[in-house]
């Protein structure tokens, strides 16, 4: 390595030096300001900013007091309780949606299949304030605005084409003689899909709804165009927290969402790495 | 053959995808119960459309199949109780062999007790007893054919497909599963629709064989017919080694015809109702020709030897002979080596029956081609 390294002419180390201080510039832009929150989540006095203290490492100077505020605030549980159920049910219809989708366009004879595709991923890039402000107006005729089903439905289209890439990109692996094998041996189309093609995709099922999930979790947009105060959700706390009242506490809240994060991120690639046929075993039912 | 005989039958089957092009076309083919049918041909000829037609898996566009008697149209691929073996076994990757092969039997409801007794059943027909709990990925190739095998057995249907389940083997292990899956079609007496492209696979292995080309039927016959008798050029080619010698018939005699060549007359056996003037291609077996000094033949020919190729019990001579550049002679190594040597000029014969005079099949694509 060093040996190679010598020989190089300069403009190799130009090149190289430039790539670095590039990669180290965008880690620092994008990466640091998330970083940054945690330790001041710690932070014993009501700033935004490291004191005195906190740079001398005093133990003082360190405290979980927002951590405990968040517990003890009626808000944010109720908060917690929005997200998860709207979460948890917009994640549910994305993913069956999203899978069954997914299936229909793997099969080759279905017709249009480049357009139903677009129409399917169209939320990913539509922008959220014009799918939001649609939804309003629709929701708000039909008495869905302000509720929490119309917050879970709308999360469920946001989610939905996740579900659909990661199904469909598991599907390309799969191999369409199982299904067929399957038929062959008497099992109807139902019977199929639950025992031989169900636990064979389940990797690309499950990464599809973290990132359902995720999505759910962390939209405010929606939320502030159709949620009433009822349907507060943790996202939609910190942009008033943060407008209204200047408290660390949401760096604490922001703190475990990264941590949370984190975990989902972690859980996608361990389902990626495991590969499909493992985690099939382990996924498979009965 | 009697209709009520044929297990399988297809009666003027045609298949297109796009409407234009016709993969198949204009398809009879039966198979009798019990029969060992192997459909036979290079890729793109129509042999693995047919078996997918056959399974339920592709519809065909014309014509109509049936099975046991019944059209087969309406009848979903699950409910037509075909056993089904894959090119690439298709074993579910997340069971195990147990639960590959209990499979079937779970669909129809069949209790564990009994289940495991069948299982463990078939495994022995395959000779892989106690594999029950091992995963495909555990296995080697042979072992994962055996076991696709022993799946698409063990519900016990009369009638299974196999579509180059032996192609991803090496050959030793390849001719090993010749005989098995040939034992076992006799232990069981079931009907099998095989598809290959390989020649010498189909022969070691069929009751008949269908040669597919372009999408129709050359011929069906078995392997001895097929290469004692090949009925057409692509036969002919296709079946073991050939010699192709181009020419135009002169006379036509009840058992013989007379056919000129670049090289001078040949007397030939006429397979179709030739009239003199007509083109044809003569075929003639390497192994059918002879040293003139020692057999009598209706056909004697003088040729200098091109090349020569010692193979241990017989040798293999190239000739330039009646405009035929490459045309070989097989000789079995009773002379003794040395006999023959490259630039030797020898006089080489065969008889009128194993040459056979087939329709010349450029000319009839060129008169298809006029006529389209």
């Amino acid at each position: 390595m060093a040996r190679s390294a010598e020989r190089r002419p300069f403009g190799d180390h130009l090149g190289r030096g430039l790539y670095l201080a590039f990669c180290v510039a965008v880690l620092v832009f994008l990466i640091a300001p998330m970083l940054v929150i945690v330790p001041l989540s710690f932070n014993a006095e009501p700033y935004f900013t490291f004191t005195e203290g906190m740079l001398r490492l005093d133990a003082d100077a360190w405290s979980l007091r927002w951590y405990r505020g968040i517990v003890a605030d009626d808000d944010w549980p109720r908060a917690l309780g929005n997200s998860l159920v709207i979460g948890v049910a917009a994640t549910a219809i994305a993913t069956a949606l999203g899978v069954l989708a997914a299936l229909g366009l793997a099969n080759p004879a279905m017709p249009g299949r480049v357009p139903v595709t677009a129409l399917l991923l169209s939320p990913m890039v539509t922008p959220l304030v014009i799918s939001a402000a649609g939804m309003f107006f629709f929701y708000s005729d039909l008495g869905l605005a302000q509720t929490h089903l119309g917050l879970i439905l709308a999360h469920a289209a946001l989610g939905a084409p996740f579900v659909v890439i990661t199904v469909t990109a598991t599907l390309a692996g799969f191999d369409g003689n199982l299904a067929r094998a399957a038929a062959s041996l008497g099992a109807a189309p139902p019977t199929v899909f639950r025992r031989v093609q169900l636990p064979l995709i389940a990797p690309g099922v499950i990464s599809g709804a973290l990132f359902a999930f995720a999505t759910s979790l962390d939209e405010v947009v929606t939320v502030l165009f159709l949620g009433g105060l009822e349907q507060r959700t943790i996202p939609r706390k910190m942009w008033s927290g943060i407008r209204e009242e200047i408290s660390p506490e949401i760096l604490a809240v922001a703190t475990i969402l990264v941590a949370f994060a984190l975990l989902l991120l972690g859980t996608v690639e361990w389902l990626r790495r495991r590969g499909g046929e493992r985690a099939a075993a382990r996924f498979r039912p009965g | 053959m009697g209709t009520a005989q044929s297990h399988v039958e297809f009666r003027g089957v045609g298949k297109t995808y796009d409407g234009r092009t016709m993969v198949v076309r204009d398809l009879d083919l039966r198979a009798r119960r019990g029969e060992f049918l192997t459909l036979l041909g290079p890729s793109g000829s129509g042999k693995t459309t047919c078996l997918m037609m056959l399974a339920g898996f592709e519809t065909p566009t014309e014509g109509e199949i049936r099975i046991a008697g019944r059209p087969v149209h309406d009848v979903p691929p699950r409910k037509r109780g075909i056993g089904m073996v894959f090119q690439n076994y298709a074993l579910f990757p997340h069971m195990t062999v147990g639960r590959n092969l209990s499979f079937p039997l779970e669909v129809r409801g069949m209790d564990a007790a009994r289940r495991a007794e069948c299982v463990r059943r078939v495994l022995a027909l395959v000779r892989l007893d106690g594999f029950e709990a091992r995963r495909p990925d555990e296995l080697s190739g042979g072992q994962q054919q055996r076991v696709a095998i022993a799946r698409a057995l063990v519900f016990e249907p009369d009638l299974v497909l196999m579509d180059e389940p032996l192609g991803a083997l090496d050959r030793r292990l390849r001719e090993e599963m010749q005989f098995e899956i040939r034992r076992i079609q006799r232990e069981l007496g079931v009907t099998v629709v095989y598809v290959t492209h390989d020649q010498q696979e189909a022969m070691a292995m069929s009751d008949r064989v269908a040669v597919f080309h372009r999408g129709r039927i050359e011929q069906v016959a078995s392997p001895e017919t097929l290469y004692e008798e090949p009925e057409g050029e692509f036969v002919a080619r296709f079946i073991g080694d050939n010699n192709l010698l181009r020419g135009r018939i002169v006379s036509v005699g009840p058992d013989t015809c007379e056919v000129e060549t670049p090289g001078g007359t040949v007397r030939a056996f006429p397979v179709h109702r030739h009239r003199p003037g007509d083109r044809t291609v003569l075929a003639i077996r390497p192994e059918r020709v002879g040293l003139a000094r020692t057999g009598v033949y209706s056909n004697i020919f003088e040729a200098d030897v091109e090349d020569i190729a010692f193979l241990g019990d017989h040798l293999r001579l190239r000739l330039d002979l009646c405009g035929n550049p490459a045309f070989i002679v097989k000789i079995p190594n009773t002379v003794g080596h040395g006999a023959v040597l490259r630039g030797d000029r020898i006089r080489v014969g065969w008889g009128a029956v194993d040459c056979r005079a087939l329709p010349d099949d450029e000319g009839a694509r060129a008169v298809e081609a006029v006529a389209a």
